[in-house]
């Protein structure tokens, strides 16, 4: 599903290189649940802006279902985005004064797929995330934040990805509805969701069934959880 | 698909956040409006300045008679008897390119008809005054050539003479008016020049030439000889001309002790021009500093709102939207913004000049021209800054864009 080698990105500042990503190797197969975790610089968002499209290396090769890239320009990176890759943010990201519905639909503006299709697509999502029927017209900053995190949720699905990236999607939220939504993703991935996770707590890390460890731009360590639940 | 797609998500985003699309749009409405207007009052004010110059009359020439001196002391232009009714015909028969002379012989009179009494000019002169001086008659009609001939006691009279004499806009045609004890039958009204002051066209009464010598003024002298020349260009000639003829007949040999002297409404025009030019000049600016203010504006507005948003086109680029359907999409609202703005804005400007000219007075033009340079440049300038923001941030990489601050 994902495959990446010696993965390396440099960011230049003036005359200032900095290395946020020197040489990371792994694969992830179809099906899994990945923790990538880290303190914050240690490279881990720069590679799941990478593993994400949002970005690309400077080196190495980056390999998602079968199609490499590393040497896609920008418009075949949002063509990539759009139909393989769903985003869950840490600050949700939902477009202000619009409607739960409308902001689900968002990725599949300007595809040629009907409105109802849409509509239908959106609402089958939305129920999936959790969200209840009654706040489906609501404007999304009457939301709270659990529920903007399930609507950003079920945005991340509508266009049926092949992998969903969370960038510390528990970040804004209490614990109780942390917990809540972690289960939501340990559900998505039960039935067969590949979901990619960035977080710097372990506690968080702990819903995942593997855990890549980033620090200073390399792999420390990448380990199997063993789930008691 | 794409289109209605386009369609639909700039309306939604412009209606979800009317504050903002409101603001906007104010400030394209004002800056719109203000220009229409100010533009409109002063083209208001320059065609009325042009108007009243041409009322005086159509490429007039006028002679006075020259001071009186009684040992070197001058008495003041037109103070001496020097010009005949005989004069006026010689110019008339022996000068080219005219097209109607029309001497006057004016004086005030007490006048009084109804137990009314007004003291006003009257003024003794032949039917040609009317193309000369460009007169017209609201009512009945002006002196005619037979009634010039044949000394007959009727008058034209003015709409304040009438206003003064038989009430505002009272029916005069018929009555009788006394001139120093004269009755004179009211023949025609003038049409008014909006004339005041002391030298006002609209109060004052006409009499045939020879009737006023006969009866008012007892002499054969006139006050003025107003020529009209048959285009403006010959002006100059037609004055060389007319002076050479009246040296001539007034025996004189050195044209600096004329007892005559002569204007023409050249000078009037050249003053009035440079009247106007000082009018253009106000008006461009003017129009510039509101065009630079409302664009300056527009600009703000949009930059801010703009900006703003580069979070929201992260989201989309993240989500994957190309960035093609991003610009198009920023370009629309700009474009929808400007032209709805624009619209409001030239009504309520177009608006603003009609009531300016309904309550204060003023005359007000509203031109063509101006409502299109508005329009057009605060267009220009909402779709450029609501474009290139957005463009640019289109082309950060969403990441970047997303964490804009």
């Amino acid at each position: 599903m994902i495959e990446c080698t010696n993965i390396c990105k440099t960011y230049v500042n003036g005359d200032v290189e900095t290395k946020a990503v020197s040489g990371i190797s792994f694969k992830i197969d179809k099906g899994e649940f990945v923790a990538i975790i880290g303190p914050s610089g240690s490279g881990k968002s720069t590679l799941m802006h990478i593993l994400g499209a949002l970005d690309t290396p400077t080196s190495g090769t980056y390999v998602l279902d079968g199609q490499e890239v590393s040497k896609l320009n920008d418009d075949e990176l949002s063509d990539l985005r759009r139909n393989k890759i769903g985003f869950v943010f840490q600050a949700f990201n939902l477009l202000p004064r619009t409607t739960v519905l409308r902001n689900v639909m968002l990725p599949l503006l300007y595809s040629d797929t009907t409105d109802e299709e849409r509509e239908k697509r959106a609402r089958l999502c939305l129920k999936y995330a959790g969200m209840e029927e009654s706040k489906f017209l609501n404007l999304s900053n009457q939301l709270s934040g659990g529920q903007m995190q399930r609507v950003a949720i079920a945005r991340a699905l509508v266009n049926e990805p092949a992998i969903i990236f969370a960038d510390e999607p528990t970040g804004n939220l209490d614990t109780k509805t942390s917990k809540v939504v972690m289960e939501t993703f340990r559900e998505l991935n039960r039935q067969g969701h590949t979901i990619i996770l960035i977080t710097h707590e372990m506690e968080v890390a702990e819903f995942a069934d593997r855990v890549i460890s980033i620090r200073d731009g390399v792999i420390e360590k990448d380990v199997k959880n063993v789930h008691e639940h | 698909m794409v289109a209605m797609d386009l369609l639909k998500e700039t309306s939604s985003s412009l209606s979800s956040n009317k504050v903002r699309s409101g603001l906007t749009m104010l400030g394209i409405i004002i800056g719109i409006a203000s220009v229409i207007t100010m533009v409109a009052i002063g083209q208001g004010a320059q065609s009325s300045i042009s108007d009243r110059i041409q009322s005086i009359g159509a490429n007039l020439i006028i002679i006075s008679p020259g001071a009186q001196r009684t040992s070197g002391i001058s008495a003041g232009q037109g103070s001496s008897t020097t010009l005949t009714l005989d004069d006026a015909t010689a110019i008339g028969s022996g000068v080219q390119n005219i097209s109607g002379v029309a001497p006057e012989d004016t004086h005030r009179y007490q006048v009084t008809a109804k137990g009314n009494n007004t003291n006003t000019q009257v003024t003794g002169t032949v039917p040609s005054y009317t193309d000369v001086r460009n007169v017209a008659v609201d009512m009945g009609m002006f002196i005619t050539e037979y009634q010039q001939q044949t000394s007959a006691k009727v008058a034209v009279i003015g709409p304040t003479v009438r206003d003064d004499l038989f009430g505002t806009d009272a029916d005069a045609i018929g009555q009788t008016i006394r001139i120093k004890n004269i009755d004179f039958q009211v023949i025609g009204v003038t049409v008014s020049k909006g004339g005041s002051g002391f030298n006002n066209a609209d109060n004052a009464i006409y009499v045939p030439i020879t009737t006023e010598q006969h009866y008012l003024s007892g002499d054969t002298y006139v006050t003025t000889v107003g020529i009209s020349a048959a285009n403006a260009t010959i002006i100059p000639a037609v004055q060389q001309d007319v002076t050479d003829l009246l040296l001539q007949r007034h025996g004189i040999l050195d044209p600096t002790a004329a007892d005559f002297s002569i204007m023409n409404q050249a000078d009037i025009i050249a003053t009035a021009s440079s009247v106007t030019g000082t009018f253009t000049i106000l008006l461009a600016s003017i129009a510039g500093i509101s065009l630079l203010v409302g664009g300056i504006g527009i600009m703000n507005m949009m930059l801010t709102t703009v900006t703003e948003r580069t979070r929201e086109i992260g989201l989309r680029k993240a989500v994957g939207i190309r960035k093609l359907y991003i610009n198009l999409q920023f370009l629309i609202e700009a474009v929808m913004l400007t032209f709805l703005g624009g619209a409001l804005g030239v009504v309520l400007g177009w608006a603003a000049a009609l009531l300016v000219s309904k309550f204060a007075s003023l005359t007000t033009q509203i031109s063509l021209s101006s409502v299109l340079l508005a329009f057009g440049v605060s267009a220009a300038v909402g779709i450029l800054f609501g474009f290139y923001p957005a463009r640019r941030a289109a082309n950060l990489s969403p990441m970047e864009a997303l964490r804009y601050e």
